[in-house]
């Protein structure tokens, strides 16, 4: 019988990416994203989806599944790598692995799980590796595998000082039986020497002389270039096109209309596959002239069923849908009702959150080549797998006539988790039949992206006389994401919901709690946005939380630590560990200063939140000044995410996200107005700029469990942090995001 | 179109272009210099950043038939191996993450430099905040900026 492993090795080597001699060991990355669980059921056989590849001349080559997209994956996979394999970082190669379906099952990465999940398989692969060679050794001396050891790629005899690099062995090695990856055991914590410590990342050099290449530097012999006029308005579609201009433009070669894809009655009854919108395609020598056709194109739009979608009009079914009867409830404890009708005291509040952008620096782009019965893509995307699957579908072709070559991503924060752009330059290249570059410019980008959900919040709370919280009640209303991507009926199970993260998990003491859903159809495309739902939900719960101390005239972090007591049951969510909180909580304020006096019209506040298995605190510190403009000055923040496997990289991951979630909070508002995008570009949809960001100070609590997410969990707790400063600092309390503009009319 | 010829990082290439095709489009799509990158096509973010006779422009707003004898200089043509004290600088306190925008981030410092050559971290801000970054690098840009200052004074 032939074992997975075995077709495993047989069909990678066959892909010509080894020649020769070379010891190949295949380990299992397991998938842990959300969006993934769906698509790849775990396989019961131990069935590799990496690999290692040692060859004579001693290069050592990961493929790896993950996308770079400035996360540090690559670095990661390295470091865990030559841990357990005794080799200097130098010593690895990293290699995008190719889309072979039958091997490569989860060519993406996603809720924040790549260290986590190449924790355990990584490091037992170079183990594997390091034990092989040890036993080539010993074999290869007729020696004790005892006397032998590894040693910066190399086997080292102790008793006679006999060297062998691991390169010599691979011969020998090679011909080994494998061992299993439970067969081998890692090192003790204490050993590390990699693992821990602050690593330069491997892909900084060609980060800083121009040599990385990302999607939009793929160059292919005979390459066109095109750009798409799409449909402003959502859901929407062309009536008819005036290209004889376009086709003036010197360089244009051709300009034609292509269709939406997957746009399946988008208004929530029953969307499905929502994808690209659709419209006329310009393709042309240069980008500049496939730019300059598009602008000479007249374009005639219908504006779809849902023409009349604008900001105003979600507003207000935003605002009766947190008044209506829930689609689902996610927590019912105790009696949150009837304890808020006898509370001694109760507020309560309402928050909002409009839509806003990913806007990667690098714009979408997809460049495809269509052949005789096979289509080779190059891709900045976060999910290879869907593209091939998606245009497999599309084109009729088997999967594994489908090439996808993952490049590196100029950022993504999830928007590269959809497959729109991809599918659009196969719609090109199919008419072309040569190589075709579709790009994107920063309007499209602005105008088309899957945003944020526009989400708002009632919450309403009970006090006690001595401030403890008896009451929690909290209506989440958006724009689901679900309704993009799943049926109507998808939305009354709460375990499938993307909109609860972060709300129905309430980590404060309170007996009576009561979190429910409804949702706000829109026309509107949107998906996961950095941290998804706890993104809006901690906005909402930590500012709420903030207004409920100042209620019981209680300093906000002595509030938040008293109800994390933790004697006290957690009221949802077992694991949750109110200590962790409590450590966040007090290290961040203890850096911050908390307490201490600052100058007039200064604040400081404070937010914590669990995502993606780690524990955040910031606390954030403002200034408003008296014509009502705001500076974020500093923020310092405290983090647990376990084993902190590149402290540096840790310490990169949260300034990111303070500064990711800044923009909204400054800025970065998306309105609609006819079912289309109001904004252009930077001049009117503003992300935050140098002048803007803070200082930041990252505090990691140490320990050696087991690493959780990094990418995403600083975002949540930004929001509410700042927010409750610009109240310390000016008594105004600012519930809706973004919330500089408002400061400046309530000056 | 127009037949010209750039001298860009030291060698001079014979192009035939639409004079009014900006500069960064004749970079990246005729000459595959491809580190200086596309991002707003406005002149509002600054990925697309090169020097003219050492003066930071904005490639995706300059003309190719305006730069006519100036030198141009890519990031490609900063130094042959990652020498430049600013892009040593960059490396030392790992600057990048997606790695984007850093480009036109370096070239920018680069020509900040030259001018102030001890900067104050408020003329850093409000020279470099045409230059946007979406990883938010921004606090490390700050000191990559300083230390630069500080190996080349």
């Amino acid at each position: 019988m032939v074992t997975p492993t075995e077709v495993g090795r047989r069909e990678f080597l066959k892909t010509g990416a080894i020649s020769g001699a070379a010891l190949v060991l295949g380990f299992y990355l397991p998938a842990r994203s959300r969006a993934r669980e769906s698509q790849s059921p775990q396989p019961k056989e131990f069935a590799p989806n990496a690999w290692v590849c040692i060859t004579p001349d001693n290069q050592i080559t990961v493929f790896v599944e993950k996308p770079e997209m400035g996360q540090g994956q690559r670095t990661i996979e390295t470091m865990l790598l030559a841990e357990e394999l005794e080799v200097d970082l130098s010593a690895i190669r990293i290699e995008q692995a190719p889309t072979i379906p039958d091997i490569y099952r989860s060519l993406a990465t996603g809720g924040s799980g790549g260290t986590g999940e190449g924790w355990g398989s990584v490091r037992k692969a170079g183990a594997q590796a390091r034990e092989m060679f040890v036993r080539a050794a010993a074999k290869q001396w007729s020696a004790d595998k005892k006397d032998c050891r590894a040693e910066n790629g190399a086997v080292i005899h102790v008793p006679t000082g006999r060297r062998s690099t691991y390169g010599q062995l691979v011969e020998v090695a090679s011909k080994l039986p494998e061992i299993g990856p439970d067969a081998v055991s890692l090192k003790e914590p204490k050993d590390f020497r990699f693992i821990g410590k602050p690593v330069p990342r491997v892909d900084t050099p060609s980060k800083v002389d121009g040599s990385a290449k990302f999607g939009i530097d793929v160059k292919v012999p005979n390459m066109l270039y095109a750009v798409i006029a799409r449909c402003p308005h959502f859901g929407g579609k062309l009536l008819s096109f005036d290209a004889a201009a376009a086709k003036k433009i010197p360089g244009v070669r051709a300009v034609f209309s292509v269709p939406p894809i997957g746009f399946v009655d988008i208004c929530g009854y029953g969307g499905r596959n929502f994808n690209a919108a659709g419209g006329v395609a310009v393709v042309a020598d240069s980008t500049f002239a496939a730019i300059q056709g598009r602008k000479a194109l007249k374009l005639d739009w219908d504006k779809g069923p849902g023409g009349n979608e604008t900001t105003n009009s979600l507003r207000t079914l935003l605002e009766q849908q947190a008044m209506s009867n829930p689609t689902f409830i996610a927590v019912d404890q105790g009696d949150a009702g009837k304890a808020l009708g006898s509370a001694p005291k109760k507020i309560e509040a309402t928050y909002e959150l409009p839509f806003t952008p990913h806007a990667t620096m690098e714009p979408m782009n997809s460049t495809v080549h269509v052949r005789d019965g096979e289509i080779e893509v190059w891709s900045p995307t976060q999910w290879a797998n869907v593209v091939q699957d998606e245009i497999a579908t599309l084109s009729g072709l088997p999967k594994n006539k489908i090439i996808v070559h993952m490049t590196l991503s100029g950022g993504s924060f999830g928007r590269r988790a959809q497959w729109d752009y991809a599918a659009e330059a196969w719609q090109v290249a199919r008419e072309i039949r040569k190589p075709v570059q579709l790009v994107w410019t920063r309007e499209d980008d602005i105008q088309h992206d899957f945003y944020r959900e526009y989400s708002y919040h009632r919450l309403e709370g009970g006090l006690d006389p001595q401030g403890r919280i008896i009451a929690w009640s909290h209506r989440v209303v958006s724009t689901s994401i679900r309704q993009i991507f799943d049926s109507p009926e998808s939305l009354k199970d709460p375990g499938h919901s993307a909109e609860m993260g972060g709300a129905d998990v309430l980590p404060y003491s309170c007996p009576n709690v009561r979190v429910d859903y409804a949702p706000a159809p829109s026309v509107v495309p949107r998906a996961w946005w950095r941290s998804v739902a706890s993104s809006f939900n901690a906005f909402a719960v930590e500012c709420f939380v903030d207004e409920l101390a100042h209620a019981a005239g209680i300093d906000p972090y002595e509030f938040r630590l008293r109800l994390l007591d933790e004697n006290q049951k957690a009221p949802n969510r077992q694991g949750l560990d109110r200590r962790k909180f409590q450590s966040v909580l007090r290290l961040a304020a203890d850096k911050s200063g908390w307490g201490n006096p600052l100058p007039a019209r200064w604040g400081r506040g404070i937010a914590c939140h669990w995502s993606f298995g780690s524990y955040i605190a910031h606390v954030a510190e403002v200034s408003v000044e008296t014509d009502g403009s705001m500076s974020v000055r500093r923020v310092v923040s405290a983090v647990d995410c376990g084993t902190a496997v590149n402290p540096d990289g840790v310490r990169a991951m949260t300034e990111g996200s303070i500064n990711f979630a800044l923009t909204p909070v400054l800025g970065g508002e998306i309105t609609i107005k006819d079912a289309a995008v109001e904004q252009s570009n930077f001049h009117d949809c503003q992300v935050l700029r140098m002048n803007q960001a803070p200082e930041i100070e990252v505090h990691i609590v140490p320990s050696t469990e087991d690493p959780q997410g990094m990418g995403e969990p600083g975002v949540p707790p930004l929001a509410p942090a700042v927010a409750n400063a610009v109240f310390a600092a000016t008594g105004i309390r600012l519930r809706r995001l973004p919330i500089a503009a408002q400061l400046q009319l309530n000056k | 179109m127009a037949r010209m010829n750039l001298l860009v990082n030291g060698k001079t290439h014979e192009i035939e272009v639409a004079s009014e095709a900006p500069l960064l489009w004749v970079l990246r799509d005729m000459l595959a210099l491809t580190g200086t990158k596309f991002g707003c096509g406005m002149g509002l973010c600054g990925a697309c950043t090169v020097h003219l006779d050492g003066e930071a422009v904005r490639s995706c707003q300059t003309p190719v038939g305006s730069v006519g004898q100036r030198k141009i200089t890519t990031i490609e043509g900063l130094s042959a191996d990652r020498s430049h004290p600013v892009q040593k600088a960059w490396i030392a306190e790992q600057v990048p993450q997606c790695g984007y925008c850093q480009s036109g981030q370096i070239m920018q410092a680069v020509a900040f430099l030259a001018k102030h050559p001890r900067p104050t971290n408020e003329e850093i801000d409000q020279t470099m905040s045409g230059n946007i970054c979406r990883c938010g690098t921004y606090c490390r840009i700050r000191r990559a900026i300083q230390r630069a200052a500080k190996e080349v004074a």
